[in-house]
């Protein structure tokens, strides 16, 4: 294609400055203010020796093994949650969404209503006295509220678990519908005419189909609960906490000295999503690879 | 029964309980919310309230709530946050989108890792700057906070529709005689406006739904709709919880309807990433 250009690289560093120095600022800046006050050194504070006790203190405490064992447990959940139904829903949807405005619309409802309000429904929805625990009374299944499951502020994560499958299932799904409606009928109605059953055409066809686009998208959705905050505030345990919340309640301590317990935090959790961001990055290289040799 | 036609009813009607399932998990949330903000009180196990009451949306609209300052905050960040985020993402996303150079990779690697890094992770060791700088709890230092997520995802929502994009078009006007201003404004910018529109709409989105950054910059000084709700739920106001959160979601789904008409029904919010 003419139109990509390979040009020197004034003119593209010219429109990428203003930008680019904005997040590098903030971003890049924020880890090494965080990587500096992680070692002991706030002046502000009085504190001006460094150290690397907090990072011992952080990785070898109870409730930070309790803390990530949380939090990658509601991230694996929740993901193979999300792109089970999320793949489940783009197959139904493939033949619909052309038609049906409507549902197109509703389906994609969840993609911009604000985690927060997501989880405060939840729990109007699951906790013992809610609207689900009131329904399964009347129809004689529990005999109080008590009876009903803890599915809020217990800890599994369950409530938690279910919002962010709820926010991010059409993700995946708007994912897999754009690669079903690019790639056509075409390999499917080959597949049939080969005698391939509706399964066989799932499994083999449309699935594999959808893997280069959908097993990145899987990695940002982990990422993302990886990262949750309000939704375990609202629906969450006070221990074990999830990550980001524990960084943020050793932040706010009372006790300042903890700061660094905290920033030492937020760097092991910065540096397992860049993790996640190099096996996002690797993933979707390795796909178009494949696809274009 | 016909032993063909069989599996293909079974189908169908498999297809009808998952679009049925589909329209009752997204709208089930929104009863208990709807339900509790129209309640005076309901107690368990009623199905219903005991006592409708319209003190909840009576209480949001009188000054004493403090809805009207927390929704002005709210917008006046959420514009800003816009407002800055689309001339420096607009650019940005030309560049990635439509030209090879050197350094590409890592200029993306940069722009992409924000929208993975727990944006409150990276914040929490900005925010001594903040503090030294004077905006710490100061509108301008959320506005700050909130550009390193809104910022990197209208960059990549504009490096998606600057890559199906063809500059050729702008080469032609130049030799048909257009001036740079007249090629801009005749060809670039109707070309791209309606991804700029809707990159713009899901910044101001992120922006609007943000609370930890918020909580943690404003430091419970600024107070947005967010943070407002948040009390409520923390003091166990459940009515006043549902009325907040309607208000507070209702602008997300305009913007869903508005960008759904933008983009023609292709699917919104995509392009770059879910990122909100």
């Amino acid at each position: 294609m003419t139109s990509r250009h390979s040009v020197a690289s004034a003119r593209p560093a010219l429109l990428l400055a203003p930008a680019l120095l904005v997040i590098g600022v903030l971003f890049a800046g924020g880890i090494m203010l965080a990587l500096v006050q992680s070692l002991g050194y706030l002046p502000a504070l009085g504190m001006r020796t460094l150290s690397g006790d907090a990072f011992i203190a952080v990785l070898t405490s109870r409730g930070f093994l309790r803390s990530l064992g949380l939090t990658l447990w509601v991230a694996s959940v929740s993901t193979v949650l999300t792109v089970l139904f999320g793949l489940i829903t783009a197959l139904v949807l493939r033949r619909r969404l052309r038609n049906s405005r409507l549902i197109r619309f509703l389906y994609q409802i969840p993609l911009t209503v604000p985690h927060l309000v997501v989880a405060v429904a939840a729990a109007m929805l699951l906790s013992q006295s809610g609207l689900l625990s009131r329904l399964l009374f009347h129809g004689g299944l529990i005999p109080a509220p008590a009876a009903f499951p803890e599915l809020v502020h217990d800890s599994a994560g369950v409530a938690i678990i279910l919002v962010y499958a709820w926010k991010q299932i059409p993700f995946v799904g708007l994912v897999a519908l754009a690669v079903f409606q690019s790639v056509g009928d075409d390999y499917e109605s080959v597949a049939r005419s080969l005698g391939a059953s509706r399964v066989q055409r799932i499994r083999h066809v449309l699935i594999p189909l959808s893997l280069p686009a959908v097993v990145p998208a899987t990695i940002i959705v982990f990422a993302f609960v990886f990262g949750a905050f309000e939704t375990p505030l609202v629906l969450g345990t006070r221990f074990p906490s999830m990550l980001s919340v524990l960084a943020y309640r050793l932040y706010t301590d009372s006790d300042l000295t903890r700061r660094p317990e905290a920033m030492a935090l937020n760097l092991v959790i910065a540096l397992i999503a860049l993790v996640l961001v190099a096996l996002y990055r690797g993933a979707t290289r390795v796909f178009s690879e494949r696809r274009d040799g | 029964m016909d032993e063909w036609r069989a599996p293909r009813d079974r189908i169908r009607a498999m297809h009808t309980v998952v679009i049925a399932g589909i329209v009752i998990a997204v709208l089930l949330p929104a009863i208990p919310l709807v339900i509790w903000s129209l309640s005076g009180g309901w107690w368990f196990p009623r199905l219903l309230p005991e006592q409708w009451s319209l003190r909840s949306w009576r209480y949001l609209a009188s000054p004493a709530s403090r809805v009207a300052e927390a929704t002005r905050n709210s917008v006046i960040i959420a514009l800003a946050t816009t407002a800055v985020s689309v001339p420096l993402g607009v650019p940005a996303g030309r560049a990635l989108g439509l030209y090879r150079f050197r350094g590409k990779r890592f200029a993306e690697a940069l722009v992409f890792a924000p929208l993975i890094v727990p944006a409150l992770a990276v914040i929490m060791g900005v925010q001594v700057v903040l503090i030294r700088a004077g905006i710490s709890a100061t509108l301008g230092g959320v506005v700050v906070a909130h550009l390193l997520p809104a910022l990197p995802y209208m960059v990549m929502v504009m490096r998606a529709v600057f890559s199906a994009y063809d500059p050729e078009y702008e080469q032609q006007a130049r030799s048909l005689g257009a001036s740079r201003w007249e090629t801009l404004l005749h060809v670039t910018v109707p070309a791209v406006l309606p991804g700029v529109v809707t990159g713009a709409l899901f910044v101001f989105l992120i922006s609007w739904s943000q609370y930890a950054l918020t909580l943690l910059v404003g430091g419970g000084r600024i107070i947005t709709l967010p943070v407002l709700l948040f009390a409520f739920v923390t003091a166990g106001d459940h009515a006043m919880t549902g009325a907040v959160s309607l208000l507070f979601l209702a602008p997300a789904l305009l913007i869903l309807v508005v960008s759904a008409r933008m983009l023609g029904g292709r699917s919104a919010g995509v392009s770059g990433l879910e990122g909100v």
